[in-house]
């Protein structure tokens, strides 16, 4: 056989298709990629260390820069886990659970637009960008009302939630989930019957389910693999058994059937949060532990026994008793899941993320091995990886 | 029905099962480090714990043994989660790899090492993963200071 000549070439870390900092070495026979190494960690900034430098609640700001497209998310499993630890869940109050889920999902929706704008971007389709981040801005504008800001909302609060929905929240998002449908309709419109995103999809990028799992690829990468799996559904949490969803799986495994997951659970998205608004009631959005959650800002302006208790909890924290626990959420990218060990202090004394994105981009080298390179830009789009997740 | 999952281990496993915990409703099971990878193998073919959610180590600085290497496992069917840790001293911080029972530990691993310092025994690729390659030191550790080697102690308030 005669001699092949392999030639290493380096793409990223500052590279548009590699979705932030990730640095891949490929080894190309031809334009047939033999060996593809990621090199990850740019972006690394110590986010485990420093929450053991901090209280539960000063360390929840770092869990929005996770998973920067979908920080909510990130919040949400982060107080669930602490929730959990300190042994509070049943204590949260409806109307907190009920905003947590349609924030979670409001999210969801954000984050597989960034995917979907920025995968077709990469395989050549423009337009979808533009409506995707229309759509995008509309939720971040939510996301502002809300919390008051954009990106990092760090709205959730151990205990329930920072504020109440601002006037006008609702209808806003009644509207947003009334139109969204319709524009999921024109993205498939541009897309799915379109020939050339056919020819770069189908086929492109195959994990089979045994793979899938062994690899630990989560979320809707999974389910396009045909493993019914949603954490949502099988170990539901801030009350998601009370829901009526479809959880969409796929057969083949492909660019495409993960395409086709994602858009699906955009509209299965779009359903929860209708009936999340039809469920809102008034109500409190803070449990009633006073020695864990901060108490209303009226009591703290006019009250020296408010201000104390603020004072107290800002100062000294809380502490929950000695013991670990495992907290998993369906993010948009896969299961997210916070590792929390208390050693009694008010400080966590181990916190371990399991970032969704940084496991699946394990799957990186064998999805792309044997195919072209044009097909790893494809496959790094179809995985959904967020830089800030995986290197924390 | 994560109790029936230990009582089947501990038949399997007489002398390993070092101890038993529940805490918040999930089990802890803690086994000894040389039979880490009969016991995943177990795990994973006869009580379906087929998918490794996470493996991490944690620094229990000052106690003996210091490290402990703990594994999250899922089992997709039944939908259940059960945690195994396993002990291991700093003078020997090493530990047979499980990338052999689920490939998703090898980056998991990988990441181990790097932050903690715990040796992954036939790990087909043992390499830093988050630092870079020729970093000093494994930063999670709990006498790795927070600022960083060779720098002065941070004076703000961190809590």
């Amino acid at each position: 056989m005669a001699k092949k000549d392999i030639m290493t070439i380096n793409m990223g870390p500052q590279h548009p298709s590699t979705h932030g900092v990730l640095q891949l070495i490929l080894e190309l026979d031809g334009e047939t990629v033999v060996k593809a190494t990621p090199h990850i960690g740019f972006l690394h900034r110590g986010v485990e260390k420093l929450s053991e430098n901090r209280s539960y609640h000063r360390a929840l700001p770092l869990t929005d820069r996770l998973d920067y497209l979908a920080p909510m998310s990130n919040n949400l499993g982060y107080v669930l886990a602490v929730e959990k630890l300190l042994g509070i869940t049943d204590l949260i109050p409806e109307r907190a659970k009920v905003v947590r889920v349609m924030m979670a999902e409001l999210t969801r929706i954000k984050s597989h637009l960034v995917w979907l704008a920025t995968h077709a971007l990469d395989i050549g389709a423009m337009t979808v960008f533009l409506y995707c981040f229309r759509e995008r801005e509309a939720i971040m504008d939510m996301y502002e009302k809300l919390s008051g800001a954009r990106m990092t909302s760090n709205y959730f609060r151990v205990g329930g939630l920072s504020l109440d929905l601002p006037e006008g929240f609702e209808k806003d998002v009644r509207s947003f989930i009334d139109a969204m449908p319709g524009h999921i309709e024109t993205y498939e419109g541009l897309l799915t019957g379109n020939k050339i995103w056919q020819k770069r999809t189908i086929g492109v990028a195959k994990i089979d389910a045994d793979a899938a799992i062994d690899i630990g690829l989560t979320g809707p990468a999974l389910r396009a693999s045909g493993v019914d799996w949603d954490l949502r559904r099988d170990n539901p949490y801030s009350g998601y058994e009370e829901y009526e969803f479809q959880v969409v799986t796929r057969q083949n495994g492909d660019t495409f059937d993960r395409y086709k997951a994602r858009l699906d659970e955009m509209r299965e998205s779009c359903k929860i949060i209708r009936q999340a608004l039809d469920k809102l009631q008034p109500g409190p959005i803070l449990a009633d532990a006073p020695a864990v959650c901060l108490p209303p800002k009226e009591k703290v302006v006019n009250s020296i026994e408010g201000l104390i208790h603020q004072f107290k909890i800002i100062t000294e924290g809380f502490k929950p008793e000695p013991g670990e626990i495992y907290q998993g959420v369906e993010a948009p990218k896969g299961e997210l899941g916070y590792y929390l060990v208390s050693d009694g202090s008010a400080n966590p004394y181990r916190m371990k993320i399991r970032p969704p994105s940084f496991v699946n981009l394990q799957a990186l080298p064998q999805m792309v091995e044997g195919a072209l390179l044009a097909d790893v830009i494809a496959a790094i789009g179809t995985l959904d990886i967020v830089l800030g997740e995986i290197d924390r | 029905m994560s109790q029936a999952v230990v009582a089947k281990l501990k038949g399997a496993f007489p002398a390993t099962v070092q101890e038993v915990k529940e805490h918040r409703g999930e089990v802890t099971v803690t086994v000894k480090r040389e039979d880490i990878v009969q016991v995943c193998d177990f795990l994973k073919k006869e009580a379906g714990y087929n998918f490794l959610c996470d493996l991490c180590g944690v620094d229990y600085l000052g106690q003996q043994p210091r490290f402990m290497v703990v594994y999250n496992l899922y089992n997709i069917t039944t939908k259940e989660r059960l945690r195994v840790k396993v002990a291991v001293p700093e003078e020997d911080a090493c530990v047979e790899t499980v990338s052999g029972v689920w490939s998703t530990a090898n980056w998991h691993e990988r990441e181990c090492w790097d932050l903690m310092g715990i040796r992954f025994a036939n790990h087909p690729d043992l390499r830093r993963i988050l630092m870079p390659e020729n970093w000093e030191g494994h930063p999670l550790r709990k006498d790795y200071p927070l600022q960083g080697p060779g720098r002065e102690p941070y004076q703000g308030r961190l809590s």
